[in-house]
């Protein structure tokens, strides 16, 4: 009882600071507290909440994926292409670019398994390639103007305050519900988790390894290109400077909700809340409106230093408590 | 467990420091919210600080937020503007395209936007309230006007360095300069080539031009679409021995206290400037329009000033050289 309590700790450490941010900040602003904040930070944030699900996987499985941001980029530069200038019908073009992303994703995750190459340089390699291309095939901002565009942008359910929950919020919720089904219940998940513990252990299990490597590359590409549909929706329009540095974001969200660096350790729900406190920093400075808007970097890059910090203390909490009673019992899925 | 909340309140400490320390916004008359680009340049800097200043002189609780160059944290930006419940919003786009859904919200919360220095793409033009930018075509025509006075009869052959190929700014201020000297035979542009903007590849085009035109002889005036280019250019003539400022006239676009500092020096003529002060105008639309109702015109352009010699360029340079240029 006490350990599966230790282990949520991190999840627990992230909501608090949420919770708290969120009532200092409301302190500061009355206007702060109210729903249309909140679902502000959905809609505003729904596109880094999709890539950071995507993360979360990756992460768990002890690799990384630089590629995400050059990803969305593509693809609203793609979207906006096919559309108004191939007149591709919006849906088709939304499946279309989720198989390239599939294949994309799915090609940086082979080259990982069987070149045995360090997903750090193989997903920086697919970051240049798809920032590239999306370069190549336009420079300038593209409008989108079709009709579904602006019914699904236009489209919310309205709330109280003028708050409204829009479709990227959705979206987004919806890929959080979905991955947090696939992370905890799914033997899919399960084998996320062994791989991000160790490898060789993995495999002697009888677990297919490079199956599952190659499907969480996948699937952190194809959430890049849902993320990008989110995000071309969200502009109307396809950039190929869109979601520079966006990869960096995701990680950092996933490191402050408690994920292990290391791999083997993380919740999907505590990297949503690291994203919806990455919000929370922005809009207090935009409140403000005096601060330099870097301090959102320099805030975020203090709760990097002390999430980390108060990781590696659990852990050596963690394993001396063990080692004490059991002697020398370290579990293999341990890291 | 003490030892954990130590480290919780480490990781607030962004937050909560912020949150803890700012005082409560003063009762000001009108809350407007501004939604800059970044600081890419120095004009830019400027217009930062100029905006600060010109709210402070109207009493103004002004609210900016930078967005780094990125479109989304403009858009986060206006967001929560709205949610603020500020009086009026202020936004420079970093792109043409993309604002409509955020605009709308803005509409529909009645708070009326302003664009500044930049338009957006015509499908959104009922979303704001105006647009306060320059008009680079007469700027361009400034200079080129100053110029046909300035050489009388005598015939003139200029060298012109454009601005980045293919940025509007640099096509318009050709096309301006094209048309002040269109009444004036004896003026001619001889040479035109791309300085991209850059004090570095203004010179470097400038001594290729002096090379090509006799040493330099056979050129009356350079006409360089802004000051960076410019400065650059002046010192290749330097380089090459000739006199900018009395053997070959200069004229440029943009103020940058830098060409006043050569002004100063005798070697510029004269400078149109791109005036750092739209958010000036703007408040003065925004405060008729909310005391009274008047809508303003859908386009405020703002004055292309010619400076030259005669007009104190010291003084002028030491007015501009803190604004952040």
């Amino acid at each position: 009882m006490t350990r599966s309590l230790n282990r949520l700790m991190p999840v627990f450490a992230t909501t608090a600071v949420f919770l708290a941010g969120f009532v200092l900040c409301s302190l500061a602003y009355p206007n702060f507290a109210s729903l249309r904040v909140v679902m502000n930070l959905l809609t505003d944030n729904a596109f880094l909440g999709i890539v950071a699900v995507g993360m979360t996987f990756v992460i768990i499985s002890g690799g990384i994926d630089l590629s995400v941001g050059s990803v969305i980029g593509f693809t609203t530069v793609f979207l906006a292409l096919a559309i108004e200038r191939w007149g591709v019908p919006p849906l088709a073009a939304f499946a279309i670019i989720l198989i390239i992303c599939a294949a994309f994703g799915a090609a940086m995750g082979a080259v990982i398994q069987y070149f045995e190459l360090p997903p750090f340089i193989v997903t920086l390699a697919g970051m240049f390639l798809a920032r590239g291309v999306s370069f190549l095939m336009s420079t300038e901002s593209i409008p989108v103007d079709a009709a579904l565009y602006s019914h699904l942008s236009d489209y919310a359910i309205r709330l109280s305050g003028g708050a409204r929950l829009t479709v990227p919020a959705m979206i987004m919720l919806a890929v959080v519900g979905a991955g947090m089904v696939l992370l905890h219940l799914t033997r899919f998940g399960a084998n996320v988790y062994a791989l991000g513990g160790s490898r060789t252990a993995t495999a002697l299990m009888g677990i297919n390894v490079a199956r599952t490597t190659v499907l969480i590359y996948t699937l952190s590409s194809v959430l890049a290109g849902l993320s990008g549909i989110v995000f071309s929706l969200y502009t109307s329009s396809g950039y190929s400077l869109s979601a520079v540095g966006v990869e960096l974001d995701a990680i950092a969200a996933v490191v402050i909700g408690g994920t292990l660096l290391s791999g083997g350790y993380g919740f999907v729900f505590g990297s949503f809340l690291g994203v919806l406190i990455q919000g929370l920093i922005q809009t207090y400075i935009s409140f403000d409106g005096t601060l330099s808007s870097w301090w959102a970097k320099i805030a975020t890059g203090l709760l990097l230093f002390a999430f980390i910090a108060f990781q590696q203390i659990t852990l050596y909490m963690a394993r001396r408590s063990r080692l004490r009673p059991a002697g020398v019992a370290q579990g293999v899925l341990q890291p | 467990m003490n030892f954990k909340t130590l480290l919780l309140a480490t990781a607030l400490s962004g937050v909560a420091a912020g949150a803890l320390l700012s005082a409560p916004a003063q009762a000001a008359e009108l809350t407007i919210g501004f939604s800059q680009i970044g600081s890419e340049s120095g004009w830019r800097a400027a217009e930062t600080t100029v905006s600060k200043s010109e709210a402070k002189k109207r009493n103004i609780n002004f609210k900016i937020a930078d967005a780094q160059q990125k479109q989304e944290n403009q858009i986060k930006a206006i967001r929560s503007f709205i949610a603020q419940g500020v009086d009026a919003i202020f936004l420079a786009p970093v792109v043409a395209t993309g604002w409509d859904a955020v605009l709308k919200e803005a509409k529909e919360a009645q708070i009326p936007v302003v664009l500044l220095d930049r338009d957006i793409d015509p499908s959104g033009k009922e979303l704001y309230l105006t647009a306060v930018t320059s008009d680079s075509v007469a700027e361009g025509k400034v200079a080129g006007q100053w110029l046909v006075k300035t050489v009388g009869s005598k015939p003139c052959n200029v060298v012109e360095l454009q601005g980045t190929v293919g940025a509007s700014v640099a096509t318009n201020r050709k096309k301006g300069f094209e048309d002040g000297i269109a009444g004036a035979s004896n003026v001619k542009i001889v040479r035109s080539q791309t300085g991209d903007f850059t004090r570095a590849k203004g010179k470097e085009v400038m001594e290729s031009f002096i090379k090509a035109e006799g040493g330099g002889k056979n050129i009356c005036a350079v006409y360089a679409h802004n000051d960076d280019m410019m400065v650059g250019a002046i010192q290749a003539m330097k380089e090459a021995g000739l006199k900018p400022g009395t053997d070959v006239l200069t004229v440029s676009i943009d103020a940058v206290p830098d060409i006043f500092k050569a002004m100063a020096a005798g070697e510029a003529n004269a400078t149109v400037e791109l005036t750092p002060n739209m958010a000036g105008p703007a408040f003065d639309a925004i405060i008729a329009y909310k005391a009274k109702g008047t809508v303003p015109p859908k386009w405020i352009q703002t004055e292309s000033k010619l400076y030259t010699q005669a007009d104190n360029p010291k003084a002028i340079y030491e007015s501009k050289k803190d604004l952040g240029y």
